[in-house]
């Protein structure tokens, strides 16, 4: 009996296998799943204020326009693939930390554009907190930074100052500048997002001395106090080559990019997400609501819509 | 100044050798004719010996041992070729067109179809198809196996429920489904394979060795870029991860079934189909159980991993809940992988057993039709349900029915680890250990295995591989570092060994030490089974942030998740080959009267040291697998770089870092390998 079973499942098996076979000899979709039905895909990096632009774009799109969306998890380099590849429609907050990737998808091969600003202005540089600030007040220029690289001291550093760089996703030339201003510290990178932010905590709240690369707007900046460390001044294409980086950051205007279809197919889902554009301070009040107070992100966004009626109305494409 | 440890392997070597008829506690001046005679026996240990003179000399001397960079070859630019060639035709090459595409979008659409079935059952559906399937699986009958696998069922569907995780369980459990389906086909074939000839099987090999050494994290980054982000990439990783297994232990049954059973079949007149289909590969059935069941083990925790490149389930959760420091939801969702672990693992097992039970007992007619029925029903009932399970409940668990534990969670942790952190009176707390742990152990042996020169190291690799399995192993082993240097990853890899190195250390004493204790004493094996079930399914990502916590970022909070992952494997090997000792020696043993201490040490140890070398290799496979993992949480070097390869999409970065882990891996795996003898199977 056994073997009449094996036999029949095995018969059953090549069947299928056959008839799986036979359905692949065409030439497959290139496009598949995201954009092509009626759901919108938004690509979410890792930070709790993208997780603020996609609930509140989420909300409202689902509440006024009735269009499903979903929002997936993906860094800024994965989420241009997705663009290009049709997988994800809109980015709602892109750091411009993967140039290599925006030349070759909007400049040549003209699948991802441009969605214009988000509204939010980002900033990065070097950071110590600022009760360690006040006691020495001239740490906030970098070329003194060598006389106080003792205070920095760690078990991870030796008998360097221990620097506590970004994560490996984010924008950032800061080893090389450690290297061309001769600056007595070691970079040590933070493997995640949310492993710089722990550490940090940590340190704070033990009242320790720290420098590092830190960021506005950061959900985080409402509970601990930063004061940033001068760097010189940011000139365009002052960060390239890196290895040649003498300069900070650029104060970067943060960007929404779209896949070019669903761009083009001007529908109100693409329209809504052309128009939203916001403040800083909007953004970290619902990232705030999400990270601090530990709202649903759900949750924080209703409750944001519903206190800024007239902000978002401005959004609604006209009909 | 890499001394502190090598030496100390040297030692083990010499205080193995004695023959164990010299008693301990001799007196200490005639300790070294023996010592000599032992090196004069054995040109091994004096071997080792000198090896390790010639590495301490050379660091002492020499100062910087780093592989000389005339020897690299550039492998960035082809890389970065490729890398770019795969962006440019992923719509138009025909392999993609013809082959590639055709996997990605086969897998999209199957797990699709399996969420939008989940979604149509609605919770009523799933639980009761569910809970049935799970009965099924025990034998659909009244016995206390069945009713518990149903029971258990039911109870991890309730429980992922209430804890408000309904959704993105369902988004796990389908994308497990097709991947346990994909992972057991192949592994399947591969194994029949294996099995049936011997050339297959020494092709296999070495693949499998590679592919479970390799990082995941390694390969997720090549398929990223052929497959893009979402569920084929994820899929199809999890797929190489956990077929490894299932091929391994289906040749294995193949191989090892009854030689009289076959000769009794062969002499009946059943021809070679005959015979593979009537006698070897039932009787390899349990085996193929226990190869499924690893399978699915393999596949959970790749699922939840995969949530980094785009994959939706409970990672996602548990990588979204990281992002604000929300360990509460995080721990949440991790009690839920875990649950589905322990339904997963239950039912498979109870099916596997009743195999075994029914190969011995035979099965009734009329049990057999009875699950002939059972199975007709579960069929059935999953149409019914997908035509009208959304009218009869909602589709997700009611949210009424849901108790948010993530807030008291995050508060026990907080609690917890700011105590042992920094608030142990006199002895300090975790952050100051730590400390110590870097300054005086961990930043020695970096600077130490830094120095020393590339040769001496490739000299001690071989003769240790050498000596502990067959020159081939010592060819391997220096083969793999000639790789990592010419890749110009010497100090990278360096820095990543030390880390190995202190986290196997560490993983061992533990390990041992709770493997001795779980041996002898009944209480604590009862308790530690539950612990170390978790420790070994509970998904990495959600103590990165407790650990960091507790010893901050640094290379300390890599080694202690990697010990963490690594232990439970070396406590359980340890514990069963001290279990398995010859119970005529120890009750020999007992007779003579020696104590129980005498027993341990004199007979139990030295006759498990099989199994603790087997533990040994394990520790270092697992140790060596959380590499990546760390450095997420500031271990830096080798790990950082796959990370940061692979959030960045750089295949030049990513993938040469990968390869010098597997290099690495293979090193260890090969000079810690017995000859003559494959633990892992």
């Amino acid at each position: 009996m056994k073997n009449k079973q094996i036999r029949k499942t095995v018969v059953a098996g090549i069947g299928i296998l056959g008839a799986l076979s036979l359905s692949a000899c065409g030439a497959a979709e290139t496009n598949s799943g995201g954009g092509t039905d009626d759901k919108v895909v938004l690509a979410e990096p890792s930070w709790v204020g993208a997780q603020a632009n996609a609930a509140v774009v989420k909300k409202l799109m689902e509440d006024e326009l009735d269009v499903k969306v979903e929002a997936k998890q993906m860094d800024e380099p994965v989420a241009f693939d997705a663009l290009d590849s049709g997988k994800a429609d809109a980015i709602l907050e892109d750091w411009h930390g993967v140039p290599k990737k925006e030349k070759k998808y909007v400049d040549e091969k003209k699948t991802v554009v441009s969605g214009g600003d988000l509204g939010v202005v980002g900033h990065i540089g070097w950071f110590v907190p600022k009760y360690y600030a006040d006691k020495n007040p001239d740490v906030t220029d970098y070329k003194n930074l060598n006389k106080y690289a003792k205070d920095f001291r760690t078990s991870e550093s030796g008998d360097k100052g221990h620097f506590i760089g970004a994560a490996p996703s984010y924008s950032q030339h800061d080893k090389e500048l450690i290297k061309n201003f001769d600056l007595d510290y070691k970079h040590i990178p933070s493997g995640a997002e949310a492993a710089q932010l722990k550490e940090i905590q940590r340190l704070y709240e033990a009242k320790k001395p720290f420098l590092t690369y830190w960021w506005e707007p950061q959900w985080m900046n409402n509970k601990i106090d930063m004061v940033e460390v001068e760097l010189p001044k940011h000139t365009p294409g002052c960060e390239e080559p890196a290895a040649k980086a003498k300069c900070g950051y650029e104060t970067n205007q943060l960007e929404k990019f779209l896949n070019a279809d669903f761009a083009k197919s001007n529908s109100d889902a693409a329209k809504f997400i052309k128009n939203f554009k916001w403040t800083t301070k909007d953004q970290n009040e619902v990232a705030g609501d999400i990270a601090g107070k530990k709202m649903k992100p759900e949750d924080a966004a209703e409750k944001w819509i519903k206190a800024n009626k007239s902000t978002w109305e401005k959004w609604l494409p006209k009909k | 100044m890499s001394t502190p440890t090598i030496p100390e392997q040297g030692e083990q070597k010499t205080s193995d050798a004695p023959s164990p008829r010299q008693p301990d506690g001799r007196p200490e001046q005639q300790a070294p004719p023996s010592g000599l005679a032992v090196l004069a026996r054995s040109p091994k240990v004096l071997a080792v010996l000198v090896a390790v003179l010639v590495v301490v000399v050379s660091a002492a001397v020499g100062g910087s041992g780093v592989w000389p960079q005339g020897w690299t070859i550039d492998i960035r630019t082809p890389l970065n070729d490729l890398d770019g060639w795969l962006v440019d035709n992923r719509e138009k090459s025909p392999i993609f067109l013809y082959f590639l595409l055709h996997i990605s979008n086969s897998a999209e659409s199957s797990v699709d179809a399996i969420i939008s079935l989940f979604d149509a059952m609605g919770w009523i559906g799933v639980t009761v198809v569910g809970t049935l399937v799970g009965w099924a699986a025990g034998g659909s009958d009244l016995s206390r196996r069945a009713l518990r696998t149903g029971g258990t069922t039911l109870g991890v569907f309730i429980a992922c429920g209430v804890l408000n995780m309904w959704a993105p369980t369902m988004e796990t459990l389908a994308l497990m489904t097709v991947a346990v389906f994909a992972a057991a086909v192949l592994g399947l074939l591969l194994g029949l394979g294996a099995g049936l000839s011997d050339r297959f099987e020494k092709i296999l090999r070495p693949v499998f060795d590679t592919m479970q050494v390799m990082p995941a994290f390694a390969y997720l980054l090549p398929l990223l870029l052929m497959f893009g982000v979402g569920v084929p990439s994820a899929l199809i990783a999890t797929v190489i991860y956990a077929a490894p297994p299932m091929a391994r232990l289906t040749s294995l049954g193949l191989r090892s079934a009854d030689p009289a059973a076959l000769e009794a079949s062969a002499s009946l007149g059943a021809s070679h189909w005959q015979r593979l289909w009537t006698a070897r590969l039932p009787l390899a059935r349990k085996q193929m159980m226990l190869g499924l069941n690893q399978a699915i083990m393999m596949c959970l925790s790749m699922v939840v991993l995969a949530s980094l490149i785009g994959s939706e389930g409970l990672g996602d959760e548990i990588y979204q809940a990281l992002g604000s420091l929300d360990v509460g939801t995080a721990l949440t969702a991790g009690v839920a992988v875990v649950l589905i672990a322990v339904l997963l693992d239950r039912t498979t097992a109870a099916a596997g057993e009743r195999l075994d039970a029914t190969v011995t007992v035979g099965a009734t007619r009329l049990m057999a039709r009875i699950r002939m029925a059972v199975w007709g029903l579960v069929l059935a009932l999953i149409g019914v349900f997908s035509a009208v399970g959304s009218s009869i409940g909602e589709r997700e668990w009611p949210d009424v029915w849901t108790v948010d534990v993530t807030r008291p969670l995050q508060s026990a942790v907080d609690w917890l680890t700011e105590t042992i952190g920094s608030g142990i009176p006199v002895l300090g707390g975790t952050v100051v250990w730590a400390k110590g742990f870097t300054v005086y152990v961990l930043n020695p042996l970096r600077s130490g295995l830094e120095t020393t020169p590339w040769w001496a190291l490739a000299l001690l690799v071989g003769v240790i591989g050498w000596i502990v399995g067959t020159w081939r192993a010592a060819l391997t082993g220096v083969i793999c570092l000639g790789l990592i240097g010419m890749m110009g990853l010497w100090e990278k890899s360096m820095d990543t060994f030390s880390q190995v190195i202190g986290g196997l250390v560490l993983t061992m004493v533990i390990g041992i030490v709770l493997g001795i204790l779980t041996a002898r004493v009944e209480r604590v094996e009862r308790m530690l089974r539950p612990v170390l079930d978790t420790m070994q399914t509970m998904p990495q990502f959600v103590y990165l942030i407790p650990v960091i916590a507790l010893v901050g970022l640094s290379r300390s909070a890599g080694i202690i998740a990697a010990v963490i992952y690594a232990c439970p494997a070396v406590i359980r090997i340890t514990a069963q080959g001290l279990r398995y000792v010859d119970p005529a020696a120890m009750e020999a043993s007992r007779s003579l009267g020696a104590t129980s201490r005498q027993q341990l040490l004199g007979v139990q140890l030295p006759l498990a040291r099989k199994s603790l070398l087997v533990g040994v290799n394990q520790g270092v496979v697992l140790v060596l697998s959380m590499v990546v993992i760390a450095g997420l949480i500031g271990g830096g070097a080798l790990g950082y770089d796959v990370v940061q390869g692979l959030s960045k999409g750089d295949l030049s970065q990513g993938l040469p870092a990968g390869i010098a882990i597997v290099c690495l891996g293979i090193m260890l795996d090969r000079i810690t390998q017995p000859a003559g003898e494959r633990p892992r199977d």
